[in-house]
């Protein structure tokens, strides 16, 4: 059957002859000529750079301020999914589209408002600083920097998976005698954890490699609020660029890590769905619908 | 009425969970779109215009639209060909090659650029070449470009793949086996299929391209009037301490990526649409085979 269907579609050779030498000479090549590049210094030496007080100080609040972005959208993420697959209020079109929108602000962008918005003078640090709370210039303005950026990752992983839970499940839950929360706690949440938890790794992926939107609102300061893509271009513009390759390498390992285990999530629910099919089927088969 | 209860909250966990999401959204999200426009009005209209004249700012937004031109046909093609090999046909390795496709998704901006002046800067790979025959890739429009292409490589294909997957291979195949050209196949059977999802594809990655930053800023080397895009151009005037220039420009880059926003929904709505219409028609043939 699937031989067969090889010779009745056309195209399949061209499609993916083109693919593989595109995907090859514009992302494949580069990258290997970088870890190419790096290997000139050695594995010992690419730790050594790694491991240096700058490099480690920028890693550290790189990975902890992704973290702790990432954990914030994990929070408010599931509560603004939940409200919006689950509440009927004005306007939700336009909030639910509102929320691409760090998708489709260019990163320079949010960068320069929300320096402003946090600054000593602006909208809302003028209320924080006598709280003694510094948002700009400071490791804190980073965390919100990414907050901002990787917001709509778990509301958009989320918003599908809670919408798929049936309903009957949950009242099976209350007439059984399960409170609303219990039914949240033991129904409701692990269902949704495999989701929560790939919005959660794809918001911090993406927290790990941005650069637009933090410089601006960063302070920049070695040691205390250098981000390591910053301290990359840094070290670019001192020509230092096998350090930077060094650090890159890094990084990259670090990423593919990072989407190594947010496909492996995916496979996870996916193959969490596949165990409940069976029973879905049965159920469709019993209600007189064919699979 | 007991039962839809049962199943729903208590009103105060309700109106709490409702302001909680709706407060966090006003303020990372409403908050700092509104004050973009406030900031670039804050010195009234006639400023405002005055700062978008500036020529390069108008450079700025040329080059800009031009990065973003010259990237689509490429996105397009990459999108459409790869699309077309995984979701119409079976071959190995075909999980590795959609693992791939999303790498530069995990790659940092600053790295994406870092590879390119690797291997076409004037110490890279081929920067001898390149200077003895007086190509410049790096510090010019063609490494943005490059930087650009790699940025926005996944865009258009992740969006194709999965729906030319559920579509399935039927309506080619039945064209094929009628006598089409695989050319008139594709031009009449499956474009007309897909053509929600591409232009859905198209506006995503049109808008990464235009308000790229990290990996353009690497190899652009900030040349006024030449190499300055318009995310970039935010970044030297709000350097200069040009509040009302940054936001002007800044202003520019909002409203496009609300234009984003409402093409996006429209598309969705549409793509929702055909879905539905395709179900409805097919639910009845299903009824009949029981």
């Amino acid at each position: 059957m699937a031989a067969k269907t090889h010779r009745v579609l056309p195209g399949f050779g061209l499609a993916l002859g083109y693919t593989l030498v595109y995907l090859s000479i514009l992302i494949l090549l580069p990258l290997g000529g970088m870890i190419l590049k790096a290997s000139e210094l050695g594995f010992g030496q690419i730790i050594d750079i790694a491991l240096g007080e700058r490099s480690l100080a920028a890693f550290r609040v790189t990975f902890g301020a992704s973290f702790l972005a990432a954990a914030i959208n994990a929070f408010f993420g599931l509560i603004v999914a939940w409200v919006l697959v689950r509440y009927p209020f004005p306007g939700k079109r336009f909030v639910d589209a509102l929320v691409d929108l760090p998708f489709a602000l260019p990163t320079a962008v949010a960068g320069i408002t929300l320096a402003t918005l946090y600054a000593g003078n602006g909208w809302l640090g003028q209320y924080l600083e006598p709280l003694g709370i510094q948002v700009a210039y400071t490791p804190l303005g980073i965390v919100f920097a990414l907050t901002f950026i990787t917001l709509p990752f778990v509301v958009r992983t989320l918003q599908p998976v809670i919408e798929d839970i049936e309903t009957e499940v949950e009242e099976a839950a209350a007439s059984l005698g399960a409170s609303r929360w219990q039914t949240f706690v033991k129904v409701i949440f692990p269902a949704i954890f495999p989701a929560l938890l790939t919005g959660f790794a794809l918001a911090f992926a993406r927290a790990v490699g941005e650069y637009g939107s933090v410089i601006f609102i960063a302070g920049n300061l070695p040691l205390v609020s250098e981000i390591t893509p910053l301290l990359i271009i840094s070290k670019l513009e001192q020509y230092d660029v096998l350090g930077a390759t060094a650090l890159a390498v890094v990084m990259l390992g670090l990423s593919f890590i990072l989407l190594l285990s947010v496909n492996l999530l995916q496979w996870w629910t996916a193959n969490r769905h596949k165990n409940n099919e069976p029973l879905e089927v049965a159920a469709a088969e019993a209600s007189g619908v064919a699979a | 009425m007991k039962s839809t209860r049962a199943t729903q909250e208590p009103a105060w966990v309700r109106y709490g969970l409702l302001s909680v999401g709706l407060g966090f959204l006003f303020f990372f999200l409403g908050l700092p779109l509104v004050a973009v426009f406030v900031e670039a009005l804050a010195q009234g209209v006639p400023i405002y215009i005055e700062a978008l004249k500036e020529p390069e700012t108008a450079s700025a937004i040329g080059l800009t639209v031009g990065i973003a031109l010259a990237v689509l046909p490429f996105n397009i093609a990459f999108g459409v060909a790869a699309a077309w090999a995984i979701a119409k046909f079976e071959f190995r390795g075909k999980s590795l090659l959609i693992t791939l496709i999303d790498l530069p998704f995990a790659v940092s901006p600053v790295v994406a650029g870092l590879i390119f002046i690797l291997l076409f800067g004037s110490q890279g790979t081929f920067g001898n070449w390149l200077s003895e025959h007086d190509i410049k890739i790096i510090f010019a429009v063609p490494g943005m470009i490059l930087a650009t292409l790699f940025i926005t490589f996944p865009f258009i294909a992740r969006e194709l793949i999965p729906l030319m997957q559920a579509q399935g291979k039927d309506e080619e195949e039945a064209a094929v086996s009628l006598g089409a050209s695989g050319f008139q196949m594709f031009w009449r059977v499956t474009l007309p299929n897909i053509k929600w999802g591409l232009l859905y594809g198209v506006i995503l990655s049109n808008a990464r391209a235009m308000g790229e930053f990290g990996a353009v800023s690497v190899v652009s080397g900030h040349i006024r009037g030449e190499t300055n895009t318009l995310p970039l151009h935010v970044e030297i005037l709000y350097n200069e301490y040009n509040a009302i220039g940054a936001f002007a420009a800044a202003s520019i880059l909002a409203l496009l990526a609300l234009v984003t926003l409402v093409a996006k929904t429209i598309v969705e709505w549409r793509m929702k649409k055909e879905t539905d219409m395709l179900s409805a028609v097919l639910a009845p043939e299903k009824v009949g085979n029981t």
